[in-house]
């Protein structure tokens, strides 16, 4: 399946481990949650990038305390209903400010890639029929109502600082516009709602 | 009213392009059922037994003359010429093509409105007391809390894939008219000891198979912590609810299980992080979007209107319809009227196109072209001056609109069940008709008074039979329909969920059964001012159960 | 085994319409292939199946009918009212659009 981020496909760099022989691969190594906890002491020495995968049952809280040391958390969709993975991203990137990759696996529909960005997914792994639609996906909607975890203004703080929707020319009120934050995280706090 | 800006105009506009591409690609076969299906019901669009059915969502029941006119006329461009409205304050469409609803749901744009979140395991169209804005006794405008909490809800993309559907309902008073005790989140405006508003908070109330009443979370919430308080409780359902039964995934089983004091501590603790974010309404907000809802340019008026009394006591059609469906206007000399879409022998809820279109011309000529939809399936004009009821009567009477029997035992609440519905497992709506030509003399609908019947044509109880004063549920039997009978359910602030009195009746009993019901109640009751659920909570079931099996 | 026939919903208008024994599907039920063996069942379904995988119809599902002289009748209070269209609009259902 491809894997998309940030918009760009890309060759996978990671290695997807099953087994607890595979720990001792060389290269970025992407670790089931059962596997990290059962071997953590020996897996924090490790030279090379570590990235963590969580199944849908599995909360972020569970890594909280070993987060600078994962460059990826992926998160599982056993089926596209299963949205447990939209509220962890979200407390990944808002609440534990991780700054790396989240992926979004398993079943993922392209109508929902919209919405996993703005919960704070980077990457896809999405099969072709998927990664094909990106483009119309991620370009349907000019502007949000809420708030999330991602950099764009929403609809209300648009109302409020005169920021026109990217589809729209319209200036709802005269205030000056506010420049937007360079990090996500401090955007977030100045778009009071 | 509230009206789009350009924000919601492009919003809107958007999502009406987005579907018509989701729907071409399911027409060339690049989805599948299985995929198309989430997409199409977060548009509304439902598959029933006969044909597809659209949900239309009118938020917080609120409908403008022109909005219900273009109502009118999509049933009679797209559809065959009708449209059913529901406890949910939405309006459905029975027979569109898959190829037209693009196109309905641009029509639907062209006046404000959307099927947004009509279905799917999201967060439904907020519903409110039908009476926001004009009750006497309202502490606040819920419609004002609706509109911010629909803006927030609307394609919220952590809460689009939750357990299960989530609903939301608020009241502007501490009389509750918008069942706040039977929904996954229920918001009962109220004041602080400063005089500032705010909710009491309910989560966990819900029907279907396992009826279970909210409870209060928290008494007191200030008004500009709305969206980060539902943030948190979303956002705790959305982890913790149950995915592995369809049965148990709504927040009233988590609320239960988890129990009452820790669910309040997680959604406490999860609120503690963002209470002071971006959610928090900032000054001005909330007084941005009151603007919207400022009153009518009302007239001085005195209270008393000598004409009226003059045309009721001619008139004893028009008197009696003053006495049932004509209610109090926290402005003197103005009224609040139901307009009954419940005809004796009639299919509850259901307008035909040229009564919508009659209803917004008389809201345009008597009301501040404003409308209502209520809980009950009716319709209602907020703004009727007392000197215009007999003229505004009379309109109806031609439209045959006129029907006086707001809240008494014909204004039945039925879902569409078999006859239309793939969930369900009997009819509904025929057991409405028996029951409601049972009792169209309107002498003995008086003498009756106020009592609710609710009929659902399977558990999923989407007509609230739990919470009926007499409730009736329709099951299969060996391919026959039966008829389950509750007593004592309540929908208002003493909400209640009611008790089956026993075997269930068949198709040709039912109307029997609620009508020995009825005349217990008349026997037994401390005179005319005791309504029936009084009289149940005096003496319970065991009268009635009596008198309904007495002959086995 | 009872006499069975199959149904599914148009994906056009969402209409109910039965399979008929050339492999088409009509908005009759008076058309529609009977089986009476399951050999003759699955071949019906293996048909129903490749019409919902290809978009045509949505959920195809086998119901067991009784018959009269040949002709299909249906079973049960559901498929009675999936035959005629709603029982509180009969002049608006299916037997309306017919006449």
């Amino acid at each position: 399946m491809p894997l998309i981020k940030n918009g760009a496909r890309l060759q996978d760099p990671w290695f997807a481990v099953a087994t607890e022989e595979e720990l001792d691969r060389s290269g970025p190594m992407l670790v089931p949650l059962a596997l990290w906890q059962e071997h953590r002491d020996r897996l924090v020495d490790r030279v090379g990038p570590i990235g963590i995968r969580l199944a849908s049952h599995e909360s972020p809280a569970a890594i909280a305390g070993d987060l600078e040391r994962f460059d990826l958390v992926a998160l599982e969709f056993p089926k596209f209903t299963d949205g447990r993975a939209f509220s962890y991203a979200r407390l990944l990137r808002e609440r534990h400010g991780f700054t790396g990759e989240i992926r979004a696996v398993g079943h993922v529909l392209r109508d929902q890639i919209a919405f996993l960005l703005r919960c704070g997914f980077d990457a896809f792994d999405l099969d072709e029929r998927a990664a094909a639609g990106w483009q119309a996906a991620t370009g349907a909607f000019s502007a949000w109502y809420q708030p999330a975890a991602d950099a764009d203004a929403p609809i209300p703080a648009r109302r409020r600082y005169a920021v026109p929707a990217r589809a729209s020319v319209a200036v709802i009120r005269s205030e000056p516009v506010q420049p937007p934050a360079p990090e996500p995280a401090a955007c977030a706090a100045n778009w009071a709602y | 009213m509230y009206r789009y800006d350009e924000f919601d105009h492009t919003f809107v506009t958007q999502r009406v392009a987005q579907f018509r591409e989701q729907v071409a690609r399911r027409i060339a076969g690049e989805l599948t059922e299985d995929e198309f299906k989430p997409l199409r019901l977060m548009n509304g669009l439902y598959l029933q037994l006969h044909a597809y059915m659209l949900r239309v969502a009118i938020p917080y029941g609120t409908l403008s003359s022109r909005q219900l006119r273009q109502l009118g006329y999509i049933a009679r461009r797209y559809d065959r010429g009708y449209g059913h409205f529901t406890t949910r304050q939405n309006i459905q469409f029975n027979w569109p093509t898959l190829k037209d609803v693009p196109d309905i749901l641009a029509d639907l744009a062209a006046v404000e409105m959307h099927a947004i979140q009509t279905s799917g395991n999201c967060i439904r169209n907020t519903t409110a007391d039908a009476t926001a804005g004009v009750a006497a006794d309202e502490v606040a405008d819920s419609r004002i809390y609706c509109e911010i909490i629909r803006q927030w809800s609307t394609l919220h993309p952590e809460f689009s894939f939750l357990p299960r559907k989530f609903k939301i309902a608020v009241t502007g008073s501490g009389r509750d008219r918008a069942v706040t005790a039977a929904h996954d989140i229920g918001l009962r405006l109220k004041l602080d000891a400063d005089g500032n508003p705010g909710f009491e908070v309910l989560v966990g109330g819900g029907q279907g198979r396992t009826p279970i009443l909210a409870v209060t979370i928290r008494e007191f919430l200030p008004e500009r912590h709305l969206l980060s308080y539902l943030e948190a409780i979303l956002r705790v359902y959305n982890q913790l609810g149950r995915r592995d039964n369809i049965y148990k995934a709504r927040i009233k089983i988590l609320v239960r299980e988890t129990g009452r004091d820790e669910f309040a501590r997680l959604v406490e603790e999860e609120w503690a992080h963002i209470r002071d974010g971006e959610l928090r309404l900032p000054d001005g907000e909330i007084e941005r979007i009151q603007a919207y809802f400022a009153p009518p340019a009302y007239q001085a008026l005195d209270d008393a209107c000598p004409e009226l009394a003059v045309q009721r006591a001619g008139n004893r059609a028009f008197d009696a319809w003053v006495g049932s469906n004509v209610e109090a206007h926290k402005r003197p000399g103005y009224a609040v009227v139901t307009i009954s879409l419940k005809p004796h022998g009639g299919i509850p809820g259901d307008a035909s196109a040229e009564q919508m279109e009659a209803v917004a011309d008389l809201a345009d000529r008597y009301g501040f072209g404003e409308i209502r939809v209520t809980y009950k399936q009716n319709l209602l004009l907020p703004d009727i001056r007392k000197g215009d009821l007999f003229a505004l009567w009379q309109g109806l009477v031609a439209a045959g609109l006129a029907t006086a029997n707001a809240h008494r035992v014909t204004d039945i609440i039925a879902c569409p069940g078999l006859d239309y519905c793939n969930l369900a497992n009997a009819r509904a709506i025929p057991v409405a008709q028996a029951i409601s030509e049972r009792f169209a003399d309107p002498e003995r609908e008086r003498a009756i008074g106020n009592v609710t019947v609710n009929i659902s044509g399977c558990i999923n109880a989407c007509a609230h039979h739990h919470v009926a004063n007499i409730g009736i549920l329709g099951v299969d039997k060996k391919g026959k329909e039966f008829y389950q009978v509750t007593l004592g359910g309540a929908a208002d602030e003493n909400a209640a969920i009611g008790d089956i009195v026993g075997p269930a009746f068949d198709e040709d009993r039912i109307a029997d059964a609620v009508e020995t019901v009825v005349d217990v109640y008349l026997a037994e009751r401390r005179g005319a001012d005791e309504p029936f659920i009084d009289t149940y909570r005096r003496i319970g079931l065991k009268p009635f159960k009596e008198k309904l099996y007495a002959a086995h | 085994m009872p006499n069975t026939a199959i149904t599914a919903n148009r994906l056009a208008d969402g209409f109910v319409i039965y399979l008929t024994a050339d492999g088409g599907w009509s908005e009759s039920l008076a058309d529609a292939a009977v089986a009476t063996s399951d050999d003759e069942l699955e071949g019906l379904q293996a048909v129903a199946e490749r019409a919902a995988r290809a978009g045509t119809v949505i959920a195809p599902y086998a119901f067991d009918v009784e018959t009269d002289a040949g002709r299909p009748l249906p079973r049960g209070r559901r498929e009675i009212l999936r035959t005629l269209g709603p029982s509180v609009r009969t002049d608006l259902g299916y037997q309306a659009a017919r006449s």
